[in-house]
């Protein structure tokens, strides 16, 4: 019963690990960016949920749905000011630049919010179901069903709409899909309100369980971590990752000395980058000479 | 701008290019070991923790701006250095020895950490630093029996030549010593067919490996030298601290220590005491400015961290060679000055070079 009590536990900490981690995949294949203030992007969008639902007093879905709305100009903005500039710079120095871009946000985030931690309001908070002896919060269950669903509007999205063909376009060949009159400019400003939108989703989902402050985006290293060990680039890869890193933390908490559980998604990034430098679901080759 | 005519190859690699850089550098050299008979023990004691960092940030510009591998981990090898050095002297080594000691051991952990991770590069590589740094810093709260874990470890006292380290004008002499040495070592070891390669590996790694350059061998030598610099950086940084505790090295201080080298300006050595001053007197400048805003903006909480991080991003998207760069081009401006032309530091369009196989 306990282990499939961690089960459940690590597949819905997984789940959010997955959903920073897909935000991670989508930037870096479309604009060859690696943003690391994607769990900032997440406390942020959190914040705003809760200033709307919580402060404002809307119902949650519309505070939801606006929240998404406003980190999708957030996402847009910051692309414009920050990030348009940076291309063609190296890759090591949009890196320092995200990184400056979370320690940023936290500092925004302190400055409008207050650094003590807060609970979003959810319908859903604190029921739980009982499936003989197990026990299931609504939350989790509200995590991992909620992470399929985003991952099918995804699909979908990159499968059939115009929008999403032109940014698969985008992302596997800038020169070409300028050439073929898509404006890879804006292409590269509608990643970013969608991995904003991510984001946003998977703050929402996690703040009624662990609670909202300005460091809660430093789990977006282990999100990190998910994304690598998935194969930097691949969608599903994201998810697989972050359910791996979620469920290897639950165990080493139980099973493994004190510490572990700390560690675990670094090790396993160790590991990987060290066994299978390529993850799980490679999609993209390097250049070889 | 001052052009040589060289007449001599020996002058492409002299230490010193003409004779105005020697009386500078001598008079610099003057200031700054007569400084103590002027400043009293607090601004030397910033002093040293200012040339502390410098010796630092050598390892990570030899790693990021020679090599040009990036690490977000550096905070670990200063953190093996300063342990290794605490834990030499409870043994009884004398104080050369164990700086000695710690460095040799920081540059071999660094190698070590090189050996598997050579195969990564950009991105991979500086998350695997990271991980690595995570990793230590769990080591460090477990390993209680030699780093006295959460509760951290007192650095004993020392004495060398003489002189007692816990006098601020001792240390700061030993700071400044160790710093110069470093420096030379660095200078020299870039002018070498070793430095050079480091520079031709960062510039193109294909190019470098059809010239010859073994790549494995020689980035595990940059990234071995780089951690043996940080290790005797932290080394110092221990008496500096006097009490070691794991708290102390975290990864802010790892992206501090690469704002350093970010804002000093990549790919020189002056870079690197530039960004040295500039962290070490930021925390001051911040703490004046604190008195001067309303309370309630001066207790944000991260707001420190939030105007390192505002830093870094204006000089990675206005002046991306740093605070060395910008020196230059104003040195120019002066030196050529009723004729200079705004277009001859314009920055070119440059395209990203892919590093995917489409």
């Amino acid at each position: 019963m306990d282990v499939l009590q961690l089960l459940i536990s690590g597949i819905s900490q997984g789940c959010v690990y997955g959903l920073i981690a897909l935000g991670f995949v989508l930037i870096y294949k479309a604009t060859e960016m690696v943003n690391f203030a994607q769990g900032e992007m997440m406390m942020l969008g959190a914040f705003v949920a809760i200033t709307f639902i919580n402060v404002l007093g809307w119902p949650f879905l519309p505070g939801v749905l606006a929240a998404l709305a406003v980190m999708a100009v957030v996402g847009m903005v910051l692309e414009r000011l920050l990030l348009r500039p940076m291309i063609g710079e190296p890759h090591f120095a949009v890196l320092m630049l995200t990184i400056g871009l979370g320690f940023i946000l936290r500092a925004v985030a302190g400055a409008i919010w207050g650094g003590s931690p807060r609970a979003l309001d959810s319908p859903y908070a604190g029921k739980v179901w009982q499936f003989g002896e197990l026990v299931v919060g609504a939350e989790s269950v509200f995590i991992v069903a909620g992470t399929a669903l985003l991952c099918l509007g995804l699909y979908l999205f990159f499968r059939f709409s115009r929008l999403g063909i032109a940014m698969q376009a985008a992302s596997q060949n800038q020169l070409a899909a300028y050439y073929v009159g898509i404006p890879v400019k804006r292409i590269y400003a509608l990643v970013w309100a969608l991995s904003a939108v991510i984001a946003t989703c998977a703050g929402v989902l996690t703040a009624p369980v662990s609670l909202v402050d300005p460091l809660m985006g430093l789990i977006g290293i282990k999100a990190f971590a998910a994304a690598i060990v998935g194969g930097f680039g691949s969608l599903p890869g994201a998810i697989i990752g972050g359910l791996v890193v979620g469920l290897a933390e639950q165990f080493a908490g139980l099973y493994l000395p004190p510490g572990f559980a700390d560690m675990s998604a670094y090790v396993i990034l160790l590991v990987m980058l060290v066994v299978r430098p390529q993850g799980l679901f490679a999609s993209m080759q390097h250049k070889k000479v | 701008m001052r052009f040589i005519r060289k007449t001599r190859y020996a002058q492409d690699i002299a230490l010193f290019r003409h004779n105005g850089q020697r009386f500078w550098y001598a008079l610099l050299g003057v200031l700054v070991v007569a400084a103590p008979l002027a400043l009293d023990d607090f601004y030397l004691g910033e002093m040293a923790q200012v040339y502390i960092y410098a010796i630092a940030g050598i390892g990570l510009m030899i790693l990021v701006g020679y090599t040009g591998l990036v690490s977000l981990g550096h905070a670990a090898f200063l953190a093996i250095g300063a342990y290794a050095q605490a834990w030499l002297l409870t043994r009884g080594w004398p104080f050369p020895l164990a700086l000695g000691g710690a460095a040799l051991l920081t540059a071999a952990t660094g190698a070590a950490v090189a050996l598997p991770v050579m195969r990564m590069t950009g991105i991979y590589l500086a998350v695997a630093t990271l991980a690595f740094a995570v990793i230590v810093e769990q080591v460090i709260v477990h390993w209680a029996s030699v780093t006295g874990g959460f509760s951290g470890m007192l650095v004993p006292g020392a004495d060398f030549a003489g002189m007692d380290l816990a006098s601020p004008r001792a240390f700061y002499w030993l700071c400044l010593g160790v710093l110069a040495a470093a420096l030379l070592l660095a200078a020299n070891l870039l002018r070498s067919p070793s430095g050079r390669a480091l520079v031709a590996v960062r510039d193109s790694e294909v190019s470098a490996a059809s010239m010859g350059i073994h790549l494995i061998r020689t980035k595990t030598l940059a990234f071995g030298l780089s951690a043996g610099f940080t290790g005797l950086g932290g080394a110092l940084f221990a008496h500096k601290i006097g009490y070691l505790a794991p708290d102390a090295f975290t990864l802010q201080l790892s992206i501090m220590l690469l704002l350093m080298v970010v804002v000093g300006g990549l790919g020189s050595l002056h870079g690197v005491v530039f960004g040295a001053v500039f962290i070490g007197l930021l925390p001051q400048g911040l703490a004046l400015l604190r008195d001067t805003v309303p309370p309630a903006v001066a207790q944000i909480p991260g707001l420190e961290p939030g105007v390192f991080g505002a830093i870094l991003v204006l000089v990675l998207i206005y002046e991306p060679q740093g605070m060395y760069g910008r020196w230059c081009k104003i040195r120019a401006y002066f030196s050529e000055f009723p004729l200079y032309r705004r277009a001859t530091y314009k920055r070119q369009k440059r395209y990203l070079r892919t590093e995917r196989l489409q």
